[in-house]
């Protein structure tokens, strides 16, 4: 934990570039590996998107064995999880944030934090194994038909996905100025209307990265909810029950069937496929993210906070 | 080493980089904590193939459902018997009894009887096929053990896994919806089931599982879930069953048809529907170390390894 970086003083010119260099190599490359992965999932995935009709490629009915591709069940799937876990982490984790970063008394936050940092290193098939045990039965107590639902798996990527947005929620409020605050008090706002009407206002910007990486880290969870949605590729029923009944999440679709194709069938195409729209999602999401944090930042910019 | 797309033998191709698979495999079984018979295919048959040394292997090919443990089997043998080796591949009986017929295996497997024009076909070629039964695949329909319904007919088994019926009732249960379970598609049993339950046998039968229909990463996750659950079916291999925490379901082929539970004797003898026979065909009469691979699948350690894999040993005689 002890290790502080020296600053080097004596830096020659010459050293100083190479360092740039290595570093500007490194990056370029790894870039162009993503670049690459990119162009694998297109390339085995694309023929699903040329091979199957639209049409079938998103009907209700996901059956692999009898080329029945449709994947809005799994979209459903989802996109039900993730809603749910995004509903329960981030006012949990939003609140949890301003108590650590604005409330706490320094030795809670020096005990609080690295707990919290502790949480995110539990491996996500642990959490999974837990939800089995431990969860399901409860959710089925509450009266679902089973204890293998959406609702299990939102409760277990909530708490997955917890403390990515505390960390980066707390960091977006320790930026903020403390002189915000002093002048909020000053000018004699409460400790409530500081937070609520100068501080978050002030972290908007790092509050949302904070929920989009939280929405990321869910969408494209595997292993738990392979574990704990019950996987039946079924499109919930509208109504009181829509978290409470059993889906299939895209993620796990691969897991599970992934092993089992034959190399280049258009089972192993659409499989690839479904690569490719969770790359999508994820893609928009990180783009609305970046949408939005410039939006408020321009916003802050132009004095309306 | 052609394998057919069927059922779980898409696993047992032989591929680059073998020696990644058997942890990848591990990690995978581990995660799932599933004894899922299909994931140990590509190690096994990669052992059995790129075998050298000893001479000429015995060449074991053919059903898809029994790929698995013949894989087992052969891999075991190993260790009783270094000296022999055992390349064993799928590719479907059909795929296999047409080697056996053309003389370019010692040992088809087969999930069903060979038929009399394959008979005839083998004698044609001078070969009498000689049929050894070597262990029985028998499908255990389990429920909750607090759960009133204790036998059902195909027919509404075929109604439940279609999500035609939807509540216990409906076959003489409580007021309560049916939860299904299944094994994921990728099974071997998922299909067998699929094909001999869900579609009754009939070839020309197009209907699959409800939607609704949970699927679970391996014998475990619909046991477990069983357990806990007073409204779930679901069907497992007969070794797989704990009588104490699922209660077994009696079947019947028609409501005028008696119920039959599973067990190793109804198993054998047929009476029980969901139960098939699996065999080994070899060209005449086997001798030497065919004949001693052969008495040992027979015998205790071969049967053992019938049990691990959720088929019904044979019955002692």
């Amino acid at each position: 934990m002890a290790t502080i970086t020296q600053p080097r003083t004596n830096l020659t010119p010459t050293e100083a570039r190479g360092e740039v260099r290595w570093g500007e190599w490194l990056i370029e490359n790894l870039i162009r590996l993503v670049g690459l992965i990119f162009f694998f999932l297109v390339r085995e995935g694309l023929p699903a998107f040329l091979d199957i009709p639209l049409r079938q490629l998103f009907s209700r009915r996901w059956y692999p064995i009898e080329s029945l591709f449709g994947m809005a069940p799994l979209l459903v799937g989802s996109f039900l999880v993730t809603i749910g876990a995004v509903l329960i982490s981030v006012p949990l984790g939003v609140t949890t944030a301003i108590y650590l970063g604005e409330i706490a008394p320094t030795w809670q936050r020096e005990i609080l934090k690295p707990l919290i940092e502790m949480l995110a290193g539990i491996p996500s098939i642990v959490l999974g194994f837990l939800g089995w045990v431990a969860l399901a039965p409860l959710v089925q107590n509450l009266g679902a038909p089973t204890g293998l639902t959406a609702f299990t798996g939102s409760l277990i990527l909530a708490y997955m996905s917890l403390p990515t947005i505390i960390s980066i929620a707390e960091d977006a409020l320790y930026a903020v100025p403390k002189e915000y605050r002093d002048g909020a008090l000053a000018i004699g706002a409460t400790k409530w209307q500081t937070i609520w009407r100068v501080v978050l206002p002030a972290a908007r910007s790092g509050l949302v990265i904070a929920v989009m990486l939280g929405i990321g880290r869910a969408i494209g969870e595997t292993m738990a909810v392979l574990m704990v949605t019950g996987n039946a590729a079924n499109i919930p029923a509208l109504g009181a029950d829509l978290f409470f009944q059993p889906v299939r999440t895209m993620t796990a679709t691969i897991a599970a069937e992934m092993g089992e194709v034959s190399r280049g069938s258009l089972h192993y195409n659409v499989l690839f496929g479904i690569g490719i729209v969770l790359f999508l999602i994820t893609f928009a999401i990180n783009s609305l993210a970046n949408r939005l944090v410039g939006m408020s930042a321009t916003r802050r910019r132009s004095g309306q906070l | 080493m052609t394998l057919s797309h069927k059922g779980c033998s898409d696993h047992v191709r032989p591929r680059h980089g073998n020696q990644l698979h058997p942890a990848l495999l591990a990690i995978l079984s581990l995660l799932l904590f599933a004894t899922t018979a299909c994931a140990s295919a590509t190690v096994r048959t990669a052992e059995a193939s790129t075998d050298g040394g000893s001479g000429r292997a015995i060449q074991n090919k053919g059903s898809d459902t029994l790929v698995n443990l013949a894989l087992a089997w052969a891999e075991r043998y190993r260790v009783v018997k270094p000296d022999v080796a055992i390349a064993v591949t799928g590719g479907g009986t059909g795929t296999g009894i047409a080697a056996l017929i053309n003389n370019t295996v010692d040992i088809a497997n087969a999930s069903r009887h060979m038929k009399d024009d394959e008979i005839e076909a083998a004698k044609a070629n001078g070969i009498t096929p000689v049929e050894f039964t070597v262990a029985i695949d028998a499908l255990a329909i389990i429920v909750n053990p607090s759960n009133p319904v204790s036998q059902l007919t195909i027919d509404q088994l075929a109604d439940i896994y279609t999500g035609r019926i939807t509540n216990w009732q409906e076959v003489g249960g409580n007021d309560a919806p049916i939860i299904l379970l299944s094994r994921e598609t990728n099974s071997g049993t998922h299909v067998y089931f699929l094909e001999e339950v869900v579609r009754k046998g009939d070839g020309d039968n197009e209907d699959i599982f409800a939607p609704q229909t949970l699927l679970m990463p391996s014998s475990v996750g619909i046991t477990s879930e069983l357990r806990r659950n007073p409204n779930a079916i679901g069907y497992d291999g007969f070794g797989y069953v704990d009588p104490e925490h699922e209660k077994l379901i009696a079947v019947a082929v028609d409501a005028d048809s008696p119920y039959v539970l599973p067990s190793v004797a109804t198993g054998t003898d047929g009476s029980y529907p969901i139960a098939r026979a699996l065999y080994m065909y070899t060209a005449g009469e086997p001798t030497g170390v065919i004949r001693d691979y052969l008495d040992w699948i027979a015998g205790p350690e071969g049967q053992t390894i019938v049990a691990e894999l959720g088929f019904v040993p044979l019955p002692k005689e």
